[in-house]
């Protein structure tokens, strides 16, 4: 709590946003005036009294929609980013641990997935293998986690060297034990720095995907496909599509002003201790 | 030793009264030095002694007018020759630091930059302060190399850091800060990390290079021995406070005050060697030959053995293979030929091969306390693993068995729920100690596990190795390049040097009668606390060197 109140107003801020965003996705069948597939309108009507950010072009109301699309667009992102990190963090910590082949073998298989554009790849498996959500959930966890990998691998290569993992494998312990235990506790810190700004990717990417058709499916709402569907009332000046988009932004933004303090605090803690 | 006392003639150049220096915790500024006088005259060199956390290395950067990161100068005057430090704006301070004042620091691996040849580096301050133009500043740092005995000087400094070995690279530091002829230099620890054998060649040199300079020098140690040799006048500290100041002599052989006898004393842990090779040898290394990747061999047909309860000290300098022998006896290290036998039986070669019981048998306790606990572990965690592990020992069982250790190894049980970070170096390696009791093993080996700590600290985790050694009868293989811990702790002695055992055998053998030369210059190399030692083993040196020429 204490460390709460000394945050900076940014971090506040970006907590404050955070919150918002977690009450909506929980509670939206609660505070969204409208269902999310129910079409209660005309196509593209103005602002109004019962519309308050007006229809989509079937007629939904919007701001059902938005609240809705918190739920499925960040509920999926965290569920792929904790996915990524699953296998990045198992798989780099393994690669550290063993050394040798299997880390080259490990290392040169994620080299390889990262060099192919992930967005092109992601739309390949997905023609392929059809647009359900756990599939989606498991591609974006399957093409994000190299770069989890490595960064899981090189921390986890600075621990490894210590004499107490040392002490660990002299004492007989297997590589389990070593992995969880004696690894990861020490490394938490730029994981959990990059598990915030591996969520913003994620997050960017299931709008991305969205936005081109092949992400979170209608009739379920997601900010990257609302986006496309109003995206032609720009023509006429109407700001709707750019509400979604903010949403996006806002979130964006926030996540990373909460993990800037954190990494903040982390490199000050260091400070100290030199 | 010309022991040149503070003669009025010589002015002051360095004068420090009263000061304080506060480091932050937490949210708080706590001293870390409460009001020390210091005064140092042109020409003189000054011994600043006292163990971790006395505040040496603060004060010896405060002569410089800095304080470290998270640290301030929160009261008393600093003046160097008649300069308020304190009121100098950072641009002057600039100006007077590197050309005036020069700091040596204790690694110099570390200070270097490993991309640039030692003459840039050598010569940058000389040439940024504008002081000397680069041909010049070379034609210096050519002398410099000359006095401080470096080989080579003419080519020395086209050299890279790594091109040349750990005491050069110190000399070359010294001579970093010699180029501008500073007025002060501050040696901080310059030859703690090095072997005793390179320690006393550096010691010379910076010595000579001191004297040819007609510097001022602050020598900041934890080595009474070393400083004695050096200063003119030594000053104790004790945690941030003076406990006494004196001519080095009245220091040595005369102390005031009990802190400063403890510490003239230390090194004093001791206990009669005995060997008993009759019996199976508790664990025996047979023929060990052993190599990185297809490299050079670190270990050459090595043999070694320990009795059942007693000590082996392996000593050798850094490089001669001392740990690479315990990395063959604990299975990290598959040997390429030959093998170890714990108590008579062959161990498999490959620790993946080892039982459990073979591993239980044999634990290890290393030389860095701090990384050799996991940081993110409490205490029990770390001592109750290994019960946990071999025997299966959990719950209340496990936290009573934990108090004991702690115990034993005279630390209060109220430390199991502490993360090690609150505990002092000492303190960790006794749990480290604690945790290698836990598996209840036949034979403990020992690397280098003193040379991290200060000196009235090891001394104490000597005295506790001697005193479980007797109640559980566990042998020691006890890896070391301090001869003084060999003194204390040894029954038998193994002399490594380039990957062989030149010498083996009962302790008193080894080091009253030597045969190596090896053995013997390391033997002479060892500082003594006594005023003219140094200058007294160089005569004798240079006096061996022309009779064999």
């Amino acid at each position: 709590m204490k460390l709460l109140e000394q945050a900076p107003l940014s971090a506040k801020f970006g907590m404050a946003i955070i919150v918002v965003y977690v009450i909506a996705a929980v509670f939206a069948p609660i505070l969204a005036p409208y269902p999310q597939r129910a079409i209660v309108g005309s196509q593209f009507e103005a602002i109004s009294a019962a519309h308050w950010l007006g229809t989509d072009h079937l007629g939904r109301d919007m701001l059902s929609r938005l609240i809705y699309a918190a739920r499925n667009t960040v509920g999926i992102a965290v569920a792929a980013t904790a996915l990524t990190f699953l296998f990045g963090c198992m798989l780099g910590f393994l690669a550290a641990t063993i050394g040798g082949w299997g880390d080259q073998l490990l290392s040169r298989a994620a080299d390889t997935i990262l060099a192919i554009p992930t967005l092109i790849f992601a739309l390949m498996l997905l023609t392929v293998f059809g647009t359900a959500l756990p599939v989606l959930v498991l591609v974006i966890g399957f093409l994000e986690s190299p770069k989890v990998f490595r960064i899981a691998r090189s921390s986890a290569m600075n621990v490894v060297v210590m004499d107490f993992v040392e002490a660990a494998r002299l004492r007989g312990e297997g590589v389990g034990w070593i992995m969880r235990r004696e690894l990861l506790p020490n490394v938490m810190a730029p994981l959990v720095a990059e598990f915030g700004l591996r969520f913003c990717f994620v997050f960017l990417m299931i709008s991305a995907l969205s936005f081109l058709g092949l992400g979170i499916q209608p009739p379920l709402a997601d900010w990257g496909a609302m986006v496309r569907e109003t995206a032609q009332l720009i023509s006429f000046g109407v700001p709707t599509p750019l509400i979604p988009a903010f949403a996006i932004a806002l979130l964006t933004i926030a996540v990373n002003f909460v993990v800037d303090w954190f990494l903040y605090k982390q490199s000050g803690l260091k400070e100290e201790r030199a | 030793m010309t022991a040149t006392s503070p003669d009025d003639e010589k002015s002051v150049l360095l004068d420090i009264r009263g000061l304080v220096i506060e480091a932050r915790s937490e949210d708080t500024w706590a001293p870390i030095v409460k009001g020390v006088d210091v005064t140092l005259h042109r020409e003189e060199v000054l011994g600043l002694i006292g163990e971790s956390g006395a505040g040496k290395s603060t004060i010896g950067l405060a002569a410089l007018g800095f304080a470290r990161d998270g640290c301030r100068i929160s009261g008393g005057d600093i003046s160097f020759d008649g300069i308020a430090l304190r009121e100098l704006s950072e641009g002057r301070m600039g100006r007077l630091r590197g050309a005036r004042i020069a700091y040596v620091a204790q690694s110099a691996a570390a200070s270097f930059n490993p991309a640039r040849r030692i003459d840039d580096q050598v010569c940058e301050t000389a040439v940024q302060h504008g002081i000397m133009s680069r041909p010049e500043a070379r034609k210096r740092a050519r002398r410099l190399y000359a006095t401080l005995r470096l080989p080579d000087p003419d080519s020395f400094g086209r050299r890279f850091p790594h091109q040349v070995s750990g005491g050069q690279l110190q000399r070359a530091m010294v001579a970093m800060a010699l180029v501008c002829g500073p007025d002060l230099i501050v040696f901080d620890e310059p030859t703690t990390a090095l072997d005793v054998t390179t320690q006393i060649e550096v010691l010379a040199a910076i010595k000579d290079a001191i004297r040819a300079e007609r510097a001022a020098a602050l020598y900041i140690t934890h080595d009474l021995a070393v400083v004695g040799q050096i200063a003119d006048r030594i000053k104790v500290l004790l945690q941030g406070e003076e406990v006494e100041e004196g001519e080095t002599e009245q220091i040595l052989y005369h102390p005031k005050e009990d802190y400063t006898r403890k510490l003239v004393k230390v090194r004093s842990v001791s206990k009669p060697g005995h060997t008993d090779m009759s019996d199976t040898p508790a664990i025996e290394a047979r023929h060990v030959t052993a190599a990185y990747g297809k490299g050079l061999k670190v270990l050459d047909d090595v043999s070694v053995s320990v009795a059942k309860g007693a000590t082996t000290a392996i000593v050798g300098e850094s490089g001669s293979g001392k740990s690479t022998l315990a990395r063959a006896m604990t299975g990290l290290l598959p040997p390429l030929s030959g093998g170890c036998h714990l108590n008579g039986v062959e161990l498999p070669p490959q620790l993946k091969h080892r039982s459990k019981d073979q591993l239980r048998r044999l634990q290890m306790i290393y030389q860095m306390p701090d990384v050799a606990v996991n940081p993110r572990q409490l205490i029990d965690e770390i001592i109750g693993r290994p019960l946990t592990f071999y025997f299966g020992t959990t719950g209340r069982k496990r936290r009573d068995r934990v108090a004991e250790l702690l115990e034993l190894v005279e630390l209060s049980p109220d430390l199991a729920k502490r993360p090690p970070a609150a505990l002092s170096g000492g303190q960790k390696q006794r749990i480290c100690i604690a945790r290698a009791l836990a598996a209840e093993p036949d034979v403990v080996i020992c690397d280098e596990v003193t040379s991290a700590l200060d000196q009235v600290v090891a001394d104490g985790v000597l005295k506790l190795l001697l005193r479980l050694q007797e109640e559980f009868q566990t042998s020691y293989v006890f890896i070391t390049h301090d001869l003084a811990t060999v003194r204390a702790i040894a029954d038998d002695v193994a002399v490594m040097y380039l990957g062989q055992v030149v010498e083996h055998g009962a302790k008193d053998d080894i080091l009253n009668n030597p045969q190596h030369d090896y053995t013997k210059k390391l033997l002479s190399s060892v500082p003594r606390m006594e005023m003219g030692w140094l200058d007294r083993v160089l005569a004798e040196r240079a006096k061996g060197r022309e009779a064999i020429s």
